[in-house]
């Protein structure tokens, strides 16, 4: 397998099975640096399923089986003796129903600082500041920062979710459908976060709504039943699919 | 369903009534002051504040030890840590001790006192059989709570880099913490009531206990010993008692109320 230098995440003959169900067969993809790649395919395909296990969260779950390797930075993170936690904060991870920490806006943005560096009250507030900028929600919430993060709406809670990850300056932020719990102007505002963040952060992001991988993503992976059927530059996948199944999908013939 | 509420609430109001109806006429400042010393259980005299002071002074350390036991198995048992068919063999020893009567706790504890020549009952071994007879309650509500936190809230604290122990103790915490005080005001709440477990393992006295080795009264079993005496004017007090001890209980009630609605402030649903 070639191993080029931008490849952020690439794997190896990736198989996953959950309770003995195969869930992921024989993947191998790569995943550019500092772009957005979208992965694609019907429900149930193993979309989730192969994004949570670039960040070892399949493990929380009982009865999962990985063979095969996953490499981020070069480095396979299925081997042992890893600091698991330590691969982790590599990737930020935006699921499909927001949860915040149970805890106050501003906490929710400083618990990753605090776990990870020793910081000055003030150092925290600045930090906290920034990233809430940076997904524009410190206008809406800088009065009240020490309010539950629950009371913000789902929208509000998906950027402040977004705000948290991107607090421990993760290399990859790992995108689980994040628009499809939101109203649309939400949905908007996360896409175009993404849109903004992929300059500086690796985005994978997974989503049912071909349209959206359409307006937003540079490199697209098509799952089929745990299998990766095509994968490729967004601009070659969406105009001149080679393979007859991604055909059909984007066409609308399988859903 | 009528029916149903008709009962659970009669039987309430029926307790509560006839506890103070009869209760609340014997009551005094001078029985709420005063130590069961002199002609407590022979006529009018006396009070029966040893006995207030008995009763926290076992339940409350014995909460606060079966707290700490409960909360380290509790974290435990969760599947982060633990193989879940282990756990919940472990969870099903738990279940079959909360249905063990407290009285065999009682009998548990007098054969360890025999064992070690502490004969005549003491403080100590009061709060270590209260302390048994909480253990799995307050385990169970607290692992029960636990189990109930998101998957994704804990997948949110993992993906930001936390440990296995930052999870559970930052996160994990937080969310449980309604159901946390909650077991452990369940677990008070039957502490402080329970008669059994305290029967053969404290022993009795009509003054304030001064070390942990002394014996010492406690509301259930004061209650036992006075309705057992054959003067009305005795008997009655046994309704006052009782009707401390209610109030004691209501009150934990409602203070539960109070710290879980606090505590579920920052609660994420």
């Amino acid at each position: 397998m070639k191993k080029s230098g931008n490849n952020q995440i690439e794997t190896t003959a990736l198989s996953v099975t959950i309770h003995s169900n195969p869930v992921l067969k024989n993947i191998d993809i790569q995943i550019p640096a500092k772009q957005l790649t979208a992965i694609i395919g019907p429900s149930g395909c193993g979309k989730t399923t192969l994004l949570k296990s670039f960040n070892r969260l399949l493990e929380i779950q009982d009865g999962v089986q990985i063979q095969g390797e996953i490499l981020v930075d070069g480095v396979n993170i299925m081997s042992s003796g890893l600091n698991v936690p330590d691969i982790r904060k590599k990737m930020g991870l935006i699921s499909q129903k927001p949860y915040p920490l149970p805890m106050s806006i501003f906490e929710n943005v400083a618990y990753g600082l605090r776990i990870h560096h020793d910081k000055t009250a003030k150092e925290l507030e600045d930090a906290v500041q920034q990233c809430l900028t940076e997904v524009g929600l410190w206008a809406e919430v800088k009065d009240r920062l020490h309010d539950p993060a629950s009371r913000l709406s789902v929208g509000q809670q998906q950027r402040l979710c977004l705000a948290r990850a991107i607090a421990v300056r993760p290399e990859v932020l790992l995108c689980d459908e994040p628009t499809s719990a939101l109203d649309p102007v939400s949905a908007q505002q996360i896409e175009k976060l993404l849109l903004k963040l992929k300059k500086e952060y690796t985005v994978v992001l997974v989503t049912h709504t071909l349209r959206q991988a359409r307006r937003v993503a540079d490199y697209v992976i098509y799952l089929y039943f745990g299998m990766v059927i095509e994968q490729g530059p967004a601009s070659e996948i969406f105009t001149n699919p080679k393979n007859p199944e991604t055909k059909a999908y984007l066409s609308g013939e399988i859903s | 369903m009528l029916a149903s509420v008709f009962i659970v609430m009669g039987s309430l109001i029926l307790i509560v009534a006839v506890i103070t109806l009869n209760g609340v006429p014997s009551l005094s400042l001078e029985i709420l002051t005063q130590t069961s010393e002199g002609g407590f259980y022979l006529g009018p005299g006396g009070g029966f504040l040893n006995a207030i002071i008995g009763s926290l002074l076992l339940a409350l350390p014995a909460t606060g030890l079966a707290f700490l036991f409960s909360i380290a198995i509790a974290l435990y048992l969760q599947k982060d840590f633990l193989h879940p068919s282990f756990a919940n063999f472990i969870r099903l020893c738990l279940d079959i001790l909360w249905g063990v009567p407290s009285i065999v706790y009682g009998v548990f504890c007098l054969t360890i006192m025999i064992a070690v020549g502490m004969i005549g009952g003491s403080l100590l071994f009061g709060i270590i059989a209260l302390t048994l007879l909480e253990i799995p309650i307050i385990t169970r509500s607290i692992d029960e709570s636990i189990k109930m936190v998101p998957t994704g809230l804990k997948e949110s604290a993992y993906s930001l880099g936390s440990t296995k122990f930052e999870t559970a103790v930052k996160v994990v915490r937080r969310q449980a913490m309604p159901g946390i005080i909650a077991g452990v005001l369940l677990g008070f709440g039957r502490g402080i009531g329970d008669a059994a477990s305290i029967l053969l393992t404290v022993g009795d006295s009509n003054y304030f206990p001064s070390s942990i080795t002394d014996q010492t009264a406690a509301l259930p079993t004061m209650i036992l010993n006075l309705v057992s005496m054959p003067d009305q004017v005795v008997q009655n007090k046994a309704y006052a008692v009782a009707f401390i001890l209610l109030v004691i209980v209501l009150l934990i009630s409602i203070i539960t109320r109070y710290l879980t609605k606090k505590s579920s402030k920052h609660i994420i649903k």
